[in-house]
């Protein structure tokens, strides 16, 4: 049984996990200090979700897959330049705030509304795919209310793997507590399935995968609509870096038996 | 006035998790804390009189249940309706709800079906004047926020293991039954299993009181020059079977096989801690081999005691991060700390 999909990934733009973070309080309420300026990255798992979007598309031809992505323009083209080697994709670019201090419910109305804007969408041959939690606000959120939004009953998170099974059906594995996996049948799309780091690695950087990507990507920047956000949903008393510096004792002269007894007794106690 | 309503879910036999209890500690405590509040008990799984009977002497008013064979698994569209009813029949202006895989798959959903609001990952939940404030995490560990809603309903999702759990003695519980007429489209997803390491090969145990966190060091040329794989897979693993540790691995390590290095074989992305990994929560942990700053270090935001193996006694790792660092050879170290757990047992 030979299946197309229409897939459409979910996901923003985070600051490079590698950046000093700092939280400052602006008229519109908390964000980072020199935002603007942070080197971005595609949020990590919506990047795995990419990426087992493009392999399902892959193996399933004649589908096709979408990224639908909500940030400050600047910063998406900045990302783009290097997302767009991957894998093949088109882009829907929203030009919006995308810090982890917004609102989950606003960013996906504004996602879902994108979605639902997709010319010739089929919602029979649609998966919608992200990361099951974001790396800024990292709630987890924003994709449950999108398939809400969108009608989809059929929703998982923290996915690790999908399989196509020969009758269209879907078997998902989602992590459960205790480093487990649940596995599900699902009766095919559509279906909403927020990814973990699943099984695939990063593809390498594919220049003429870029080439081709570019011709659409251009253009979704340069129309992408602006989206503004009321930021009525939740008012910050406090955010701030934890104050958690130890005051380590370092142990270097004792003898590797004199640690172990030292460690033991302590896991003993 | 706020009606607080704590959405618990029973487990394949019936009972309460102990994250259930501890859901139910925080409502509690909102409750005392909020005068003139109502607290309810909301229950779904496929039998739940056990489950309430089990808290029975708990100070909720009222006890509320989906139950049936369509509300045994574990899936969105079952979970959300049940969910949902009950937030109705409650009339539930606040909803707390321990953030398991279960819960957390909805708990957004159904805030959105109720037109409310949902926080998530929260660890901290109080309230003082007749405010309601939380406190939960962003940036993957990285900063805290305490914020607050006007919004009703609002849907809070706490942290397994943030909270004490409470101490409720078992009684005997009137359940409401809650009616939910669920769509055939709600049962497109069957749940057929759960798929498991074997017993002796699961490495992650979130009860265990100690955290093993292994870094890429024991992949690395050791002082002859050659790498000791085999080595190190058998002393970690020893440990963990001697100390039913529960292990953690650096990012890096676990990338190692997607780069066509030999890695060890028990290590997966679901023993990953830090940045793109779990946080969890245990009362002890002791790194080995891990290298690396902010961000990595979240990997072990939320153990309390910290113990550090590491050759640099500079390490970002654990400077400023472990209450103790030990500045020596993890592989020396850890045969005799396993000789020692073989002696004592």
């Amino acid at each position: 049984m030979s299946l197309t999909y229409q897939i459409v990934v979910c996901g923003s733009i985070v600051p490079d996990p590698l950046q000093t973070l700092e939280p400052i309080t602006s008229p519109a309420g908390p964000t980072l200090k020199n935002e603007m300026m942070l080197p971005a990255v595609l949020d990590p798992w919506a990047g795995h979700a990419l990426f087992e979007a493009a392999n399902l598309a892959k193996n399933s031809p004649g589908s096709k897959v979408w990224l639908v992505s909500l940030g400050p323009k600047a910063k998406l083209q900045q990302v783009m330049m290097t997302v767009a080697q991957k894998v093949p994709f088109e882009l829907v670019a929203l030009d919006g705030p995308a810090g982890g201090f917004t609102d989950a419910t606003e960013t996906a109305a504004v996602l879902a509304e994108a979605i639902q804007a997709i010319p010739g969408l089929d919602k029979s041959k649609l998966l919608i795919f992200g990361g099951w939690e974001s790396a800024s606000r990292g709630a987890g959120a924003t994709l449950q209310l999108v398939g809400e939004r969108l009608g989809i009953l059929d929703q998982f998170q923290g996915v690790d793997q999908l399989v196509v099974n020969a009758d269209g059906s879907l078997e998902i594995l989602e992590r459960i507590e205790g480093g487990r996996h649940q596995v599900a049948k699902c009766a095919g799309a559509p279906a909403l399935l927020g990814w973990a780091t699943g099984n695939l690695p990063e593809p390498k950087n594919n220049p003429q995968v870029g080439m081709v990507n570019m011709r659409t990507v251009m253009p979704a920047l340069q129309k992408a609509k602006p989206v503004t956000f009321a930021g009525d949903g939740g008012s910050f008393t406090t955010v701030a870096l934890p104050k958690q510096t130890r005051a380590t004792q370092i142990v270097k002269d004792k003898s590797p038996d004199a640690i172990a007894r030292e460690i033991v007794e302590w896991i003993k106690q | 006035m706020e009606t607080i309503l704590v959405l618990l879910h029973t487990e394949a036999d019936g009972s309460l998790a102990k994250s259930a209890r501890e859901a139910m500690h925080a409502a509690a405590t909102l409750h005392k804390e909020l005068a003139g509040s109502q607290y309810i008990v909301g229950l779904v799984g496929e039998n739940v009189q056990a489950a309430a009977n089990s808290i029975g002497a708990c100070p909720a008013t009222k006890y509320l249940g989906v139950s049936g064979g369509d509300f045994a698994q574990p899936r969105y569209a079952t979970d959300a309706a049940a969910a949902e009813a009950i937030c109705r029949a409650a009339q539930a202006t606040v909803v707390v709800a321990a953030a398991t895989a279960r819960w957390a798959r909805v708990l957004s959903g159904v805030a959105q079906r109720l037109g409310g609001c949902a926080d998530t990952h929260v660890t901290e939940v109080g309230a003082a004047d007749g405010k309601i404030s939380l406190h939960r995490w962003y940036y993957r560990q990285r900063m805290e926020g305490t914020l607050t809603r006007t919004q009703r309903p609002w849907v809070i999702g706490l942290d397994p293991g943030s909270q004490a759990a409470c101490g409720c003695d078992a009684g005997m519980a009137t359940v409401v039954p809650v009616a939910v007429s669920l769509p055939e489209a709600a049962k497109r997803t069957t749940v057929t299993g759960i798929r498991e390491p074997k017993a002796d090969a699961q490495t992650i145990r979130p009860d265990s009181p100690l955290l093993f966190v292994t870094g890429a060091g024991w992949t690395k040329k050791q002082s002859d020059g050659q790498a000791h794989l085999a080595d190190a897979e058998k002393l970690i693993l020893d440990f963990l079977k001697k100390s039913r540790a529960s292990l953690g691995s650096s990012k890096s390590l676990v990338d190692l096989s997607g780069e066509g290095q030999s890695v060890l074989p028990f290590l997966s992305h679901l023993n990953q801690v830090g940045q793109t990994g779990a946080t969890p929560r245990h009362a002890k942990g002791l790194s080995t081999c891990c290298h690396g700053e902010e961000p990595h270090t979240v990997g072990w935001r939320f153990i309390n005691e910290r113990r550090a193996i590491s050759l640099d006694p500079n390490c970002g790792w654990a400077r400023g991060k472990a209450d103790v660092l030990y500045v020596a050879d993890a592989f020396q170290v850890m045969s005799k700390v396993n000789e020692l757990l073989a002696a004592n047992t």
